[in-house]
Parts: structure tokens; C-alpha cells; sequence
């Protein structure tokens, strides 16, 4: 299984902090897409992603119990 | 536990004396606060959220660039989240260097490292509405639309 974490306007959109699904062997562009198309996700263009709380690029694949979290663009400061 | 994410208000000498050291010719502070008018329109206040576990790594991330760029550094960051009024601090930023020029130049490093990098949001509260803002650098331009892997991790 994996945790999926949400932020900021994502968040808003899922309706939840996070889900919990079976993501393994999936590219993190697939889930990102995936959830986009479920949820109707905007803006997703522009978000980033976070495996195991380092940043991942969308042809890195998730393995059983990784921690991903879509990242919007930061506003910190 | 130089690099925080903090629920309470910052106070700004405890970061400070994290980064106080014999070498040290000079201490910079940066302090972020919460601006009312944004292009004309009043804010009344904004909500901070942070990927905390994330938020530190990335911290501690700038911390180590930093040391590594400007020897004889030490820095310190704490970041706010929850609900911040007008004028509340957001940030501060304390960077202690040999000499004052590189004090001046890690300290404005980090603030513009932590705009890229570090998973904090706010959403504005307007008195018609709200909204989750986006990237708000002001200083770097990404050709891609968004940051290179190289500018992301180590």
C-alpha cells in the first residue's frame, strides 16, 4: 500500500489529506495522471512530486509502502 | 535543530544565537512578515501549510548549499505555519559568515532557495474570498515552466 499526501488547492479538490491506495509498480506520471482524471485535478502541469520526501520525476517508479506527495508550486517565504 | 517548521510565534533571538560562533564577523537576519496590500488588494490574513517532515529536509538542504558555497557559514531557518495576521513574521533567516558580504549574499540565498524548493503554501484570505497561492518568485525565471531536477535535490 501508499500514502498519497494532497496540498494546498489539491487538497481542496481530493477532500482529503491523503489516500491510501495500491500505487506499486505504477510511474508517478501514471498516478499522477490517474488521480488527475478521478479527482479532476487542476493545474496538475505545474505540480510536482514527492517520493519518500525527496522530489521524483514522473518515469521514477513507485515500489510498495513508498510515501508520495503531489507538490503545487511553493509559496513559502 | 537549526532548520523548523513552528507552530508558534518565531522568536527571532533563539534563531539568531543557533548560528553565533567565535569565527563570525558578521550575524545577517532576514525576517518574512505577512504584507497587507498585494497589487491593490487587501489581505486580512493568511493560512500557511507545510509538508513538514519534507519542509525540514529542504532546510536543511539550503543549509547545506550554503555551507558548501560560502565557507565558515552557519545558518538557521524557522518557518511559521497556521494562521498568520498582518505583520506577523513568517520566516526568519539568520546566517552567521566571517566576513559581512557573504552574510549579506547566503542570507538572500536561502530566502530565494525556500521560494523554489521547500513544500510551504499559504492561501490568501481576501474580504471577497480565498485562494492558494502559487510560485511567487520574483527573481528566478524557469524556461520549463517549472524548476530543473538538478535545482530540486542534492
Amino acid at each position: 500500500m501508499n500514502k498519497v499526501l494532497f496540498f494546498a488547492h489539491l487538497r481542496d479538490a481530493v477532500g482529503e489529506e491523503f489516500l491510501r491506495l495500491d500505487a506499486a509498480g505504477k510511474s508517478v506520471g501514471e498516478l499522477k495522471a490517474e488521480l488527475a482524471a478521478n479527482y479532476d485535478l487542476p493545474k496538475m502541469d505545474s505540480v510536482m512530486t514527492a517520493v519518500n520526501e525527496e522530489f521524483a520525476q514522473d518515469d521514477e517508479v513507485i515500489q510498495d509502502g513508498d510515501e508520495i506527495a503531489f507538490i503545487p508550486p511553493v509559496s513559502g517565504g | 535543530m537549526n532548520f523548523q517548521i513552528s507552530k508558534e510565534p518565531i522568536d527571532i533571538q533563539s534563531v539568531i544565537d543557533k548560528v553565533v560562533q567565535r569565527n563570525a564577523g558578521a550575524i545577517t537576519t532576514f525576517i518574512g512578515t505577512v504584507r497587507e496590500m498585494t497589487k491593490g488588494k487587501k489581505t486580512l490574513f493568511l493560512i500557511y501549510d507545510a509538508y513538514e517532515a519534507m519542509a525540514v529536509k529542504k532546510l536543511e538542504q539550503i543549509g547545506r548549499e550554503i555551507e558548501e558555497r560560502w565557507p565558515d557559514s552557519q545558518v538557521a531557518i524557522t518557518h511559521r505555519v497556521g494562521r498568520l495576521d498582518i505583520t506577523d513574521i513568517a520566516v526568519v533567516i539568520a546566517v552567521s559568515t566571517p566576513h559581512r558580504a557573504d552574510a549579506y549574499d547566503a542570507n538572500r540565498y536561502a530566502i530565494e532557495r525556500i521560494k523554489e524548493i521547500v513544500p510551504i503554501w499559504k492561501k490568501e484570505h481576501w474580504e471577497d474570498g480565498e485562494e492558494w497561492m502559487g510560485n511567487q518568485l520574483e527573481t528566478v525565471a524557469y524556461p520549463s515552466g517549472k524548476p530543473e531536477e538538478a535545482d530540486l535535490n542534492e
